[in-house]
């Protein structure tokens, strides 16, 4: 008994489906692995398409697996915010598959390192697919682990020592993060008969065990998504990876856990959501982007200052909470503070990782990625120069890139709501995000160093430093086309689906 | 909204319980990291014997759900044991410690070492 299949369903079968396929030909192919995002990339750009453009068309569609309906069945629900972030992590994870050909899998080609990130990348490709479009909290969980093991994989992919160590530091985190959010959702079961987040919206009534179950499944959840206090592990765990596999790990894997806790809060349970909700988690994140951002101006070398501008960017996200979350879900200045976090977290993605591929592809060159010897390299790889910049205009807010657009819209629900104090935080974190990355840039266009070292390797071929530029494009090129992410991410809105006031 | 539990799940329930705790302090308390994963193991265990006696209730049938869940919930965690077991093994062999230092040095991917490429 299935139903008839249509546009969107297919495709969100696809979506998790084909990169899992791809993990397997990795495998099978071995040596010529970087071979197969030439067929994935594609083929998947078709899949966020068709999702992309059915939805559009349809309204967001929930697809009952295998024609089981819920609560017996698990759903998949393709909802503007799933499409958007498909599409997000299908450009992430193009240009790092595509940096990585010529370089990382090429120079590991003898050992099994290069064909394992290969497979690693797709593998937590179709698991963060998985997380976007699943609509059923068991099924989230699943999805988070698979999405868990491959980004501890890709952290411990140099093999070295420092590097296993931060990965198995990440493991114990994400690892203690999961057990608290299975037994938040035990215990939400055992309340509302179901795991499906439709139905439990619909059955969740305030109860001591239903506030324990959120309360453990964010905690979980936060320390999944690297939310200060629980940080500690990002910065080494993603500076000591493979530049493709970091720009990987900081530009995607926290947004599936961010994403995971927005649906929770915001659609299966805004009717327990107390009041004390908003302010924790925004008061967090807050934390977060003044402690990352002033860790990372203490920071010497290029890897660790874009981990640690990380910490700082995942906080902006948490402020949807205060400004969208719980009984305010349908204010009228929801929908501006919830697209406006989502853009954010889209615009961060795609600079954070132009950021990372330009510092692997520095490092590459010069053999290390101290800031203090970066001097002149502006006049020796132009083009990477020239996507750290764009890639900092975007994370420092300023116009027109995507996060300025992002930061404008959180910014006038902050007023709107009465919060101005938000605002201020969110001013003060673009401020000191200009303070730890103008020093970068202003090394970058100095004069040569006279006692330069000698280059450590060959210059990057002009195609793979075109790669971060053009993800670094793609970023800024959001805040002059905002107007279509923004209507994608509003199909399927939670809360009131009417912008403005009614 | 909750069945009552039947006889005989309370007292599943409550050894459950009782695990989770202990996983949790191994989890928390020991640095060694096989007396961690062994804690987590412990752990996850409690939480699933907890899931299971939720899914009866007197007079009924039981509940298949969270059977199922547990099923997919036992192959997750020894998926993670399992990554986590070579992991430790790996640092060992390469440092001859096996608990991890107290802070990680900042990752080296300059002039010592070879370059990693990107």
């Amino acid at each position: 008994m299935t139903e008839p299949l249509d546009t969107a369903a297919l495709a969100a079968a696809l979506a998790v489906a084909l990169p899992l396929a791809g993990a397997l030909a990795a495998l099978v192919l071995g040596r010529r692995a970087g071979d197969v995002i030439v067929v994935t990339g594609p083929a998947m750009a078709l899949v966020a398409a068709a999702l992309i453009a059915g939805i559009v068309e349809t309204g967001p569609a929930r697809i009952a697996v295998g024609g089981f309906a819920p609560p017996l069945g698990i759903a998949l629900v393709a909802d503007g915010l799933a499409a958007t972030f498909v599409a997000t992590t299908l450009a992430v994870m193009a240009a790092a598959l595509a940096i990585a050909r010529g370089g990382l899998v090429a120079r590991l080609r003898e050992t099994r390192r290069g064909y394992a990130f290969v497979a690693l990348a797709h593998l937590a490709w179709g698991a963060l697919n998985a997380v976007f479009l699943s609509g059923d909290l068991f099924n989230l969980y699943v999805a988070l682990e698979l999405l868990g093991l491959a980004a501890i994989a890709l952290v411990a992919l140099e093999g070295k020592p420092e590097t296993l160590a931060a990965a198995i530091r990440y493991a114990w985190f994400a690892l203690t993060g999961s057990l608290l959010y299975l037994a938040g959702a035990i215990l939400l079961y055992s309340e509302a008969g179901t795991l499906d987040i439709a139905l439990t919206a619909t059955r969740a009534t305030e109860s001591a065990t239903m506030l324990v179950a959120g309360a453990l499944m964010t905690a979980g959840l936060c320390a999944k998504t690297a939310l200060f206090p629980l940080h500690a592990w990002l910065p080494p765990a993603h500076a000591g990876a493979p530049a493709p596999a970091s720009a990987i790990l900081s530009a995607l894997v926290p947004k599936a856990s961010f994403v995971v806790l927005a649906r929770l809060w915001l659609e299966a349970l805004p009717a327990i959501a107390t009041p004390a909700l908003g302010p924790l988690l925004g008061g967090l994140g807050a934390a977060a982007i003044l402690y990352g951002s002033v860790l990372a101006l203490r920071q010497e070398r290029l890897k660790l200052l874009v981990a640690y501008s990380t910490i700082a960017q995942i906080g902006y996200l948490f402020l949807l909470f205060p400004l969208a979350g719980g009984a305010l879900g349908t204010q009228p200045w929801a929908a501006g503070a919830w697209s406006g976090a989502m853009l954010h977290g889209v615009s961060h993605a795609l600079a954070k990782a132009a950021m990372f591929l330009a510092a692997g592809l520095v490092l590459a060159r010069l053999g290390h990625d101290r800031i203090a010897g970066l001097s002149g390299l502006a006049r020796a790889m132009p083009m990477t120069a020239f996507a750290l910049g764009l890639a900092a205009v975007t994370l420092m807010g300023l116009p027109p890139s995507g996060g300025f657009i992002a930061k404008y819209l959180l910014l006038v629900a902050a007023f709107a709501s009465g919060q101005g104090a938000w605002a201020l935080v969110m001013l003060g974190g673009g401020l000191l995000a200009a303070l730890y990355l103008f020093p970068v840039l202003g090394r970058l266009l100095a004069k040569e160093d006279p006692e330069k070292t000698e280059p450590a390797g060959p210059p990057p071929s002009a195609a793979r430093e075109a790669i971060p530029l053009l993800l670094a494009a793609l970023a800024v090129a959001l805040g002059f086309a905002s107007v279509w992410p923004t209507a994608l991410l509003a199909i399927g809105r939670p809360g009131a689906a009417v912008e403005g006031l009614e | 909204m909750s069945p009552d539990l039947a006889p005989n799940a309370t007292l599943y329930a409550l050894v459950g319980a009782a695990l989770v705790g202990l996983g949790l302090y191994g989890l928390v308390a020991r640095r060694h990291p096989l007396r961690r994963l062994v804690g987590f193991n412990v752990m996850g265990s409690g939480l699933f014997i907890v899931f299971g006696a939720t899914g009866t209730a007197p007079g009924l049938a039981p509940d298949p759900v969270p059977q199922a869940l547990i099923i997919t919930g036992i192959v997750v965690a020894f998926s993670a044991t399992a990554l986590i077991t070579a992991l430790a093994g790996r640092y060992a062999a390469l440092t001859g410690r096996a608990g991890l230092p107290e802070e990680t040095p900042p990752p080296d991917g300059d002039a010592a070492g070879r370059p990693e490429a990107s």
